[in-house]
């Protein structure tokens, strides 16, 4: 199959380890992976902020982007979740018809990596060698928005060798939100502090999930702790092997 | 939004301090963080367990969305149909648009009884037009005889939860409480719950037989028959319900169900996202006063109209006050409900405060939330806070001339809508962070560290390939 890959700009720009993991992983599988060149961000930083009339050129230029892409996945749940949630509305809010069908078009073919392989390569196995304990935290975009259920936890029990520990309190959010980590830093701060403690009392040595921001707040904060605990994307582990 | 002249914004205990600041400070208290901690995962549980054992609860929430969505819709008809029916039976029917026509309206209706103290049953509508505190400008007393309600009166505090009012407080607070602020009580009180409900009993007891004159609300309003009803656990409202010559209730106007059928949907979604019970102890449904008896229904806006013009946040007038999103939301776990400023704190207070003043006078409101959404997936009416969080947070930004955060976000969509200007952003980029590594990056920096710059981008990485 011929994937495109949307990158993110979080991943894009700091994260691109995880870009990395997702291609090979997918080109291990046997697929062809492009990344349209015409990609920046989806605009989700705006719209949350309350920003969605500056998102438009944004979204237009997302939409643009992928428009000859047969499927388009994200190792993001976030940004997935806004482009399938949130691009169609805005851009019908705004006045624009037309970019809001072309971007309800986009939504159907975007797939969170996670949903892609189980849904639509169907496979849960994926070949990953990963000899470490490991917990998994189901961040808020990719439970509640996109409903990805198990999926990440199916492909995680499929890994050889990897001893995965259930955290406490998995589905609660980790505070991060976005402009939310900023604008209310404390409260973000005390939600963070609760998430690490789940996080350090299953005595993993990597905390993993499907979304790089969330990553970037749990692991910096267990990195102010000199924690010693890696945060890693989904696809970085999953793109391990032998 | 589109506001009409005359439409008027809700004034009362609408708001508050900023939250971000009233957050901290509330963050600061121990005490506070591990009694709303174990009051709300407590209650968590409950709701979980009550909620899950319905077959139909989907449907349940379904029907209970669409009912109120149609009494949203013909609100105008719903209402005339309503004083209908409360006038053919004997009830005088009032119109108040905002806290301070309600308050003039009930203060006039209590000073004409001629005495100085009022009982109360629990009601969020009082609360927010502050009722109490008017009652005081003119001499009158208003006992609250709610526990947990008593309990914020007595302690001159505010309450920090819709359910339950004093859920900031522990038992041993509690009785510090009733030791300074219940007259003649027993100094040797312990903080056993018996021993707490007894003395509160014993004080309220003496209060339903010799006050004459009660203040309700309603948890709903049947227009069909001109009904009101009071769901409650303790069965202290009924007593005030019932022993009083003049009973005065003071009612939103959205409270409104068309008929009796659709109470059916009601009374099961409340309970279980509210207390976690299968059924609440006390319903009561009075229709017209009984012999010897006066009774007034003060029908409120308080900016609901003004909600209802606005089609992306009317549903916030679907809520029936259960708390299930308090409960459930990690910010309000952590900060409480005095953080909000309002009578109605949590997330539907982040959504509906600011509907009811105008975001004007709650800016900050719809930012006190990190959109995890667990909100909406408990919503008994299927409320989608979240997304109406968002569209709240664009009205604020748009009500707003230039700020710094504007003025980045503007540049910072220029860079994103073109691939080109992105990718020499990001070229610029990795120098900011390197140099952020010195430079701490505030309300980041507080807390957590900032990953290590990459080498090159995921776009070099894969030209280069």
């Amino acid at each position: 199959m011929r994937v495109a890959l949307f990158v993110t700009c979080l991943v894009d720009g700091l994260f691109p380890d995880v870009g990395k993991a997702t291609v090979r992983l997918l080109e291990r599988l046997g697929h062809e992976v492009v990344v349209p060149s015409a990609q920046t961000c989806c605009g989700q930083m705006h719209i949350n902020t309350g920003y969605a009339g500056q998102a438009m050129p944004v979204i237009r230029n997302h939409v643009e982007a992928f428009e000859g892409a047969d499927v388009i996945v994200a190792p993001s749940g976030s940004c997935a979740g806004s482009v399938r949630h949130q691009h169609a509305d805005v851009a019908r809010a705004h006045g624009d018809a037309t970019l809001a069908e072309a971007a309800a078009g986009t939504a159907e073919r975007t797939y969170e990596l996670s949903e892609f392989l189980v849904d639509v390569l169907g496979v849960t196995d994926v070949g990953a060698y990963f000899p470490h304990r490991v917990t998994y935290h189901p961040t808020c975009h990719s439970l509640r928005v996109l409903d990805v259920r198990d999926r990440p936890l199916r492909l995680l029990r499929a890994v050889e060798g990897i001893d995965l520990v259930e955290l406490p309190s998995a589905e609660t959010c980790c505070g991060f939100g976005g402009t939310f980590a900023l604008k209310n830093a404390d409260t973000s701060t005390a939600m963070l502090g609760d998430k690490m403690s789940a996080v350090l009392s299953t005595k993993a040595g990597v905390v993993t999930a499907g979304d790089s921001s969330c990553l970037m707040h749990i692991g910096g904060g267990l990195s102010r702790l000199r924690s010693g605990v890696r945060p890693l994307h989904l696809a970085q582990i999953l793109e391990q092997t032998r | 939004m589109t506001t009409f002249l005359g439409m008027p914004a809700g004034g009362g205990n609408l708001t508050g301090e900023p939250f971000p600041k009233a957050a901290r400070e509330a963050l600061g208290n121990a005490q506070l963080r591990r009694n709303l901690a174990k009051a709300t995962s407590t209650i968590r549980a409950k709701r979980a367990n009550v909620v899950g054992e319905l077959p139909d609860w989907a449907q349940l929430r379904a029907a209970g969305a669409a009912i109120k969505d149609e009494v949203l819709a013909d609100l105008d008809e719903h209402l005339v149909r309503f004083e209908e029916a409360l006038t053919s039976r004997g009830t005088r029917v009032h119109w108040a648009r905002d806290a301070e026509e309600a308050n003039r309206i009930v203060c006039d209706l209590v000073r004409a009884t001629g005495t100085r103290e009022v009982i109360k049953v629990k009601s969020m509508a009082t609360v927010e037009i502050g009722v109490n505190e008017a009652l005081a400008g003119i001499g009158v007393h208003a006992v609250e005889t709610d526990l947990a309600e008593l309990i914020v009166q007595l302690g001159d505090d505010r309450s920090s939860h819709i359910l339950v009012p004093a859920i900031h407080r522990n038992r041993a607070e509690i009785r510090e409480v009733f030791r300074r602020g219940m007259p003649g009580v027993d100094p040797g009180l312990t903080d056993d719950p018996r021993a707490l409900a007894e003395a509160a009993r014993k004080h309220l007891r003496q209060k339903f037989m010799t006050v004459d004159v009660a203040i309700s609300g309603a948890n709903f309003a049947v227009a069909e028959t001109g009904s009101l009803v009071v769901v409650e656990s303790e069965g202290n409202g009924r007593m005030c319900l019932t022993l009083p010559r003049t009973l005065i209730s003071v009612v939103g106007i959205e409270k409104l169900v068309p008929s009796w059928r659709d109470l059916e949907v009601f009374l099961q979604l409340l309970p279980r996202s509210s207390t976690g019970e299968r059924m609440n102890p006390y319903t009561s449904v009075w229709t017209g006063p009984t012999e010897g008896q006066t009774s007034h229904v003060v029908l409120v806006d308080n900016g609901r109209t003004a909600t209802l013009a606005d089609p992306d946040g009317r549903a916030a007038l679907r809520c029936i006050r259960c708390s299930a999103c308090l409960n459930s939301c990690p910010v309000y776990e952590r900060t409480g409900g005095h953080a909000y400023g309002s009578t109605y704190p949590g997330p539907i207070g982040a959504v509906l405060s600011p509907q009811l003043t105008g975001v004007d006078r709650n800016p900050t409101l719809p930012f006190a939330s990190s959109l995890c959404g667990v909100c909406y997936d408990v919503c008994p009416v299927a409320i989608d806070i979240p997304s109406m969080l968002v569209h709240l947070r664009e009205r604020v930004v748009s009500a707003k001339r230039t700020t710094p955060e504007s003025t980045a976000m503007r540049a910072l969509a220029w860079a994103m809508s073109d691939a080109r200007r992105w990718r020499r952003l990001l070229g610029l980029g990795r120098f900011g962070r390197v140099a952020s590594r010195h430079v701490p990056l505030p309300g980041w920096s507080t807390a957590r560290d900032l990953p290590e710059p990459p080498k090159e981008t995921f776009r070099d990485w894969w030209g280069s390939r």
